[in-house]
């Protein structure tokens, strides 16, 4: 086993990693300020995707593309918030399952109607395709590399967000005292609104990224949902910095484990069974990791009693 | 006699008269939609159970389903190749009988159950639904990547399972061993619900604290109850695989989980007959929007949104009121 693949499959952990902070940080935000657990997250993943395709084939610009994107999410999440969404803060939490639940039925079949059930192509664009050079003679797809930097960005721009601006402060207060932060004169339904658009937009950018890398179709972003669920019991549900934290523990932890575990069996066992025994012991593994942070932690890593 | 339980019984009349006439009218494709909701009763009760009963929101129960359809699957796929399913430190033979199949797929899906059950329920609220939801994905994606039982592709087994005494390949017959189970498991339901577990697990759902103060552990409340509602909706999951004669990775999918959950609100949260009004209709949905659109789900959706949104308390609710409720 060389260093140098070991390297390449770090990467790639990281860049998971990133994309599912992208989602986790918008279920995370919209838990903690409004209380509301959002199943229907993985639907904007969708829409981002979607809409990034349908804008990169009609206009050749995926910068453009990727705007569409945001916007789309963004816009759907305002609608939802607006019609929907907002009847269920002061329900419990299966209501709130059962109404995103009902909402990613008409989502994902609403997308059938207009795309079709064929998957769409997002092309990854020349300036951004092929290898790139990187010290010890590691070669790794730009497009990759472009993603772990474009979800560090965002991450960090998330984090100025919260702690610099204005928003950010309502955003905070929200969190700590809903009642209190209404009474000093902040409209608190526009700004939960803001916060779920917010979280939408987070989660169709991340949608639109990883379109270019695998297909894009209906129901993509269910297994992405809930792996961010994964990572916001393992950081702490309400912690952005628990989600950050979380999301690289995941992503390295599926990459590397499918990576390692066959080769680890191999050691002890001949090739053949090795693949399989490893193979279905990676796939589990994030989820024995979250089940070890929960005997330990039963709140997350950066919970809250 | 109260309305709802002349309701129940109504229900119970409708279930068993619709296959009956299906067989007068020789339409054996309704009978084979009636017995698939009378399954997915059995799941719904088995949810039920825990989530009306106990107030767990388990979004993993397709967890329990799965590996009753599987239990079903790997003995009767031993016993189709007469190969035993292990050979060390006993040999244990593959079956086809289904009372066998029944008791290991409730005793496997109890076991599992108590495991994923003692885990979940350290935590609580919405924490429990993310992961009684991640250890469901955890069982699918093993499912998917263990090769020896069909892997993605699921196990096809040629013959369904025998039960002394009847053919069960005539759907009349095989209807007829489901709706008995589904009284049975209702009867036991009842039972227990209105024992002195029953009541401490009720008062549990209601209020933790005051349990506490008269010396009941809620935590041990909870994990029996999710152990037997997982043990039901085993049952279920065994008796779906013997209708279809197929059993693949999907029956642990998240979608299962949720569907089982949307039986139980269309009918009535909390009800002993909500999940299986709530199955009959959905079946019954499906079978009429289906034949509408390709796109039924869209309908389903703006249902259930509607049902949860306006009408909470489901169809039972509708039909007979509120509940009288000693809450």
């Amino acid at each position: 086993m060389s260093l140098i693949l070991l390297i390449e499959q770090v990467l790639n952990g990281l860049q998971f990693g990133v994309m599912l902070f992208l989602m986790a940080a918008g279920l995370t935000l919209i838990f903690g300020v409004m209380g509301l657990i959002n199943l229907a997250h993985g639907s904007f993943y969708m829409i981002g995707a979607f809409a990034a395709a349908a804008t990169a084939a009609a206009t050749g610009s995926f910068l453009l593309a990727l705007v569409a994107s945001l916007v789309a999410a963004a816009a759907a999440g305002a609608i939802v918030e607006m019609t929907v969404i907002r009847r269920l803060y002061t329900r419990d939490h299966l209501d709130q399952v059962l109404a995103t639940f009902a909402l990613i039925l008409i989502f994902s079949e609403g997308t059938r109607w207009m795309f079709g059930s064929f998957p769409l192509f997002l092309e990854i664009p020349e300036y951004l395709s092929g290898p790139i050079r990187l010290p010890f003679g590691i070669e790794y797809p730009q497009y990759r590399l472009a993603i772990i930097a474009v979800g560090l960005i965002v991450a960090g721009g998330l984090f100025a967000l919260i702690a610099k601006t204005r928003i950010g402060i309502q955003i905070r207060a929200g969190e700590s005292d809903r009642e209190m932060i209404a009474a000093l004169g902040v409209d608190i339904s526009k700004l939960y609104t803001f916060v779920f658009a917010l979280g939408a937009a987070l989660a169709g950018i991340a949608g639109a990224l990883i379109g270019a890398i695998q297909s894009v179709q209906v129901g993509m972003g269910e297994p992405v949902l809930i792996l961010a669920f994964v990572v916001i019991v393992i950081g702490g549900i309400g912690s952005i910095k628990g989600a950050l934290l979380g999301a690289l523990l995941v992503g390295l932890t599926d990459t590397l484990a499918g990576f390692l575990l066959p080769k680890a069996f191999g050691l002890i066992m001949d090739a053949a069974a090795a693949t399989s025994v490893g193979s279905s012991l990676a796939s589990m593994s994030i989820y024995i990791l979250m089940a070890g942070v929960l005997l330990f932690k039963p709140t997350g890593l950066f919970g809250s009693t | 006699m109260r309305k709802e339980t002349v309701l129940n019984a109504f229900v119970l009349f409708v279930l068993l008269a619709v296959p009956l006439w299906a067989l007068q009218a020789d339409e054996p494709f309704i009978i084979t939609l009636a017995t698939k909701a009378v399954i997915f009763a059995i799941a719904g009760v088995g949810l039920n159970f825990a989530l009306g009963l106990g107030g767990l929101v388990s979004l993993g129960h397709a967890a329990f389903f799965g590996i009753g359809g599987y239990t079903m699957g790997i003995l009767a796929s031993h016993a189709q190749s007469y190969s035993a399913v292990i050979e060390w430190p006993i040999v244990i033979e593959g079956t086809s009988s289904m009372p066998i199949i029944w008791l290991t797929a409730v005793l496997f899906s109890g076991v599992f159950a108590l495991i994923i059950g003692a885990l979940s329920l350290r935590t609580s609220g919405v924490y429990f639904i993310m992961i009684t939801l991640a250890f469901g994905q955890m069982l699918f994606f093993f499912m998917i990547s263990w090769p020896t039982y069909g892997g993605e592709d699921g196990l096809v087994i040629y013959v369904r399972n025998g039960f002394p005494g009847l053919n069960t390949l005539d759907p009349i017959q095989f209807f007829g061993i489901c709706f008995a189970l589904l009284c049975l498991v209702l009867l036991v339901v009842s039972r227990i619900a209105k024992s002195s577990f029953g009541l401490a697990l009720g008062g549990a759902r209601q209020n933790e604290e005051r349990m506490q103060a008269i010396g009941m552990v809620p935590y041990r409340l909870y994990l029996i109850a999710f152990t037997i509602s997982g043990a039901i909706t085993g049952l279920a999951g065994a008796l779906f695989a013997d209708l279809n004669r197929f059993v693949s990775p999907t029956m642990f999918s998240w979608q299962t989980s949720g569907e089982i959950m949307v039986f139980i609100i269309l009918g009535g949260m909390g009800r002993l007959f909500g999940p299986v009004v709530g199955a009959a209709l959905f079946i019954l949905l499906e079978h009429l929007l289906g034949g509408l659109s390709e796109f039924w789900h869209i309908y389903l959706g703006a249902i259930l949104l509607g049902v949860v949104l306006f009408a909470r308390g489901g169809l039972i609710q509708l039909i007979v009121g509120r509940e009288i409720s000693h809450d």
